[in-house]
């Protein structure tokens, strides 16, 4: 049963939903947080366009910094501008950065305690033709890591722009994951964002999905699906995946007793070993994790690769069903 | 020109940081000596002369930065902002002890006076340019200063750097390079070759200069004609001499990253105190 508090979009489970794709809330969240602070600054690998920083650079073009091809240097050029004061906004594809730039990442920004934003765009498999090389499935896993790092994966555009904005307002280094392929949008300007606040979009009490990022959608069909079978699924928006929402997920293991997660990352490292740290020290029940199983990814359509790699709502269902039967009765 | 007396307390607190230094390494029993040694002089004309700064106000919005790139030096920076009055002169032998604000390699939040953390190499040239480029953004006077080893230029990121300074013509960044051919596993131009780096640099936009890293009228004046170059950033090549000072430290790449034993801590200050005892007479 879909929480009316979260305000999500009414055409939820209309076949024309609107799509969008998180990069697009990013682009406009960064124009607004460049509105509403003199400080914000961006800077972009040769990636502006796909990236959408082109608005911010045409409306503040002396706040923007074209670096080049040059991870390592995006994101020291950044350590240093908010080192003298700037909140500094640093975009290109997550594999190249955090991928390439991690070591830079670590020591000039997480433990230099720099509030540098570092925003992640094509994760995931649904980059598609791109292929593998352009496909980021480990990118939370090396951000996760980081001590004073905040990690947002944004399941639909809006909350994209809710969540650059508030993080251009927090002195925290944060890494912002973004997709490349339109998703369905899922909330409204009315649905509630706080970093570190996980939102439970559908009530249940059999068992639990927490997603993050696009896995949100598929989790809400999952749970319409399943009402038909007269199992009640609760759904809850894990957009925060560090500092990591305690409290909703922890509620949820108690009155659930069963957890699902999903992600589009590998099933190491990510939303799935996050949620698992926690449940398994502090409150264990049956889990299962649902991503990419420990393998890279390849050209094709998103949602033909969404169907091979197995992030489909089918799926999610196939590990609900297994989850149930592990539960004690 | 300096006066004559300012070039004898300029070359006598050069040698007071050396004599630190060597008593850091032995306390500390790990950490490197040839390039600390090799640097002492820049970093006293800076300290001492150059930089606008505020031992009692380390954060003043419109001091000048000092960014360290090759973090290993560190024991020069903590004598000289300890000498300078950042912190007790007597904390210095708590270098990479537990518990320390001393780390091994400079860390911005433990110690005041520090611009950013570093150690892993390649990385300052960038930080810096952030910081000149915010300068110029909110229209600052500050000026933002680098310093560099020549081994780190190895590293791709430090080219990447050199790139965007050159592309944004920051002529309110100054490097400094650390021009002692030495790194950790040989001679720079056996390890991997930088010449002809002068070359390199002007080719990438900037303007280089160089001097002899010993020398305080010519540290003095490089950094003065350097900031009077509006067009592009300046490079500094300061040709230095590692483990400056101690004759047997110096020119030898043995010596890179390891500190004396007990005994060659007090030759080696035995030949510091002889050598300010010499600037001394000469002055006299």
């Amino acid at each position: 049963m879909i929480n009316q508090q979260a305000h999500l979009n009414p055409k939820l489970f209309d076949q024309d939903i609107e799509k969008v794709p998180t990069r697009d809330g990013f682009g406009e969240g960064l124009v607004l947080a460049g509105e509403s602070s003199p400080n914000v600054v961006a800077l972009c690998a040769d990636l502006t366009e796909s990236t959408r920083m082109q608005s911010f650079r045409d409306k503040f073009p002396e706040r923007f910094i074209e670096v080049g091809v040059a991870e390592q240097n995006l994101v020291t050029v950044a350590s240093g501008l908010a080192a003298a004061g700037k909140i500094p906004f640093c975009a290109s594809y997550a594999t190249f950065s955090p991928g390439r730039n991690w070591e830079q990442i670590r020591t000039t920004i997480c433990y230099n305690d720099q509030p540098v934003k570092i925003i992640g765009s094509h994760a995931g498999i649904s980059v598609g033709p791109d292929g593998a090389t352009h496909q980021a499935l480990e990118d939370i896993a090396l951000m996760r890591a980081l001590p004073n790092m905040v990690v947002i994966v944004p399941m639909d555009s809006i909350e994209a722009k809710k969540a650059t904005m508030a993080i251009a307002a927090t002195k925290q280094p944060s890494y912002l994951r973004l997709s490349r392929d339109k998703t369905p949008v899922i909330s409204t300007e009315q649905t509630p964002f706080q970093i570190g606040k996980a939102e439970v979009l559908a009530e249940g009490k059999d068992i639990a999905i927490i997603a993050c990022g696009q896995m949100v959608y598929q989790a809400l069909q999952a749970a319409e699906q399943m009402k038909e079978h007269n199992i009640s699924v609760r759904v809850i928006n894990c957009h925060t995946l560090k500092p990591l929402d305690e409290k909703t997920i922890l509620e949820a293991t108690d009155e659930c007793g069963a957890i699902v997660t999903v992600e589009e990352h590998q099933v190491t490292g990510g939303l799935g070993g996050a949620v698992a740290e926690l449940v398994c020290q502090k409150f264990p029940v049956p889990m299962k994790i649902v991503g990419i199983a420990n393998r890279f990814g390849e050209s094709g359509e998103s949602e033909e690769l969404l169907e091979k790699f197995g992030l489909t709502t089918k799926e999610i269902i196939h590990a609900i069903t297994t989850v149930l039967r592990m539960k004690p009765t | 020109m300096l006066t004559a007396q300012e070039f004898i307390d300029l070359e006598l607190k050069a040698t007071q940081i050396r004599q630190s230094v060597i008593k850091m390494l032995l306390a500390a029993g790990s950490g490197h000596s040839a390039g600390p040694l090799g640097m002492a002089d820049i970093f006293t004309a800076l300290y001492f002369h150059i930089l606008k700064i505020d031992p009692n106000n380390p954060q003043k919005p419109d001091r000048d930065r000092l960014v360290l790139s090759n973090g290993h030096i560190c024991p020069v920076l903590y004598a000289t902002l300890a000498h300078r009055g950042f912190f007790p002169v007597d904390e210095l032998s708590t270098l990479r002890k537990l518990g320390t604000r001393l780390q091994g390699h400079p860390h911005r939040e433990s110690l005041p006076g520090l611009e950013t953390t570093s150690g892993p190499l390649g990385s300052g040239l960038s930080q810096a340019s952030g910081m000149a480029l915010a300068a110029r953004m909110d229209q600052a006077s500050w000026h933002t200063y680098c310093l560099m080893s020549d081994g780190e230029h190895d590293e791709g990121n430090t080219w990447e750097a050199v790139m965007l300074a050159g592309k944004y013509k920051l002529h309110n960044l100054t490097a400094i390079m650390d021009r002692n051919n030495i790194q950790i596993d040989g001679f720079t131009e056996e390890i991997m070759p930088l010449e002809n780096i002068r070359a390199k640099y002007e080719a990438f936009g900037w303007t280089v200069i160089e001097i002899n890293g010993h020398n305080m009228q010519e540290i003095i004046d490089g950094v003065e004609r350097a900031k009077v170059i509006f067009e592009k950033p300046t490079m500094i090549i300061a040709h230095t001499i590692p483990g400056k000072g101690v004759d047997f430290m110096e020119n030898k790449f043995e010596w890179h990253g390891k500190p004396p034993n007990a005994k060659e801590a007090k030759i080696a200050l035995h030949k510091l105190r002889t050598l300010a005892g010499k600037i001394r007479s000469e002055h006299e």
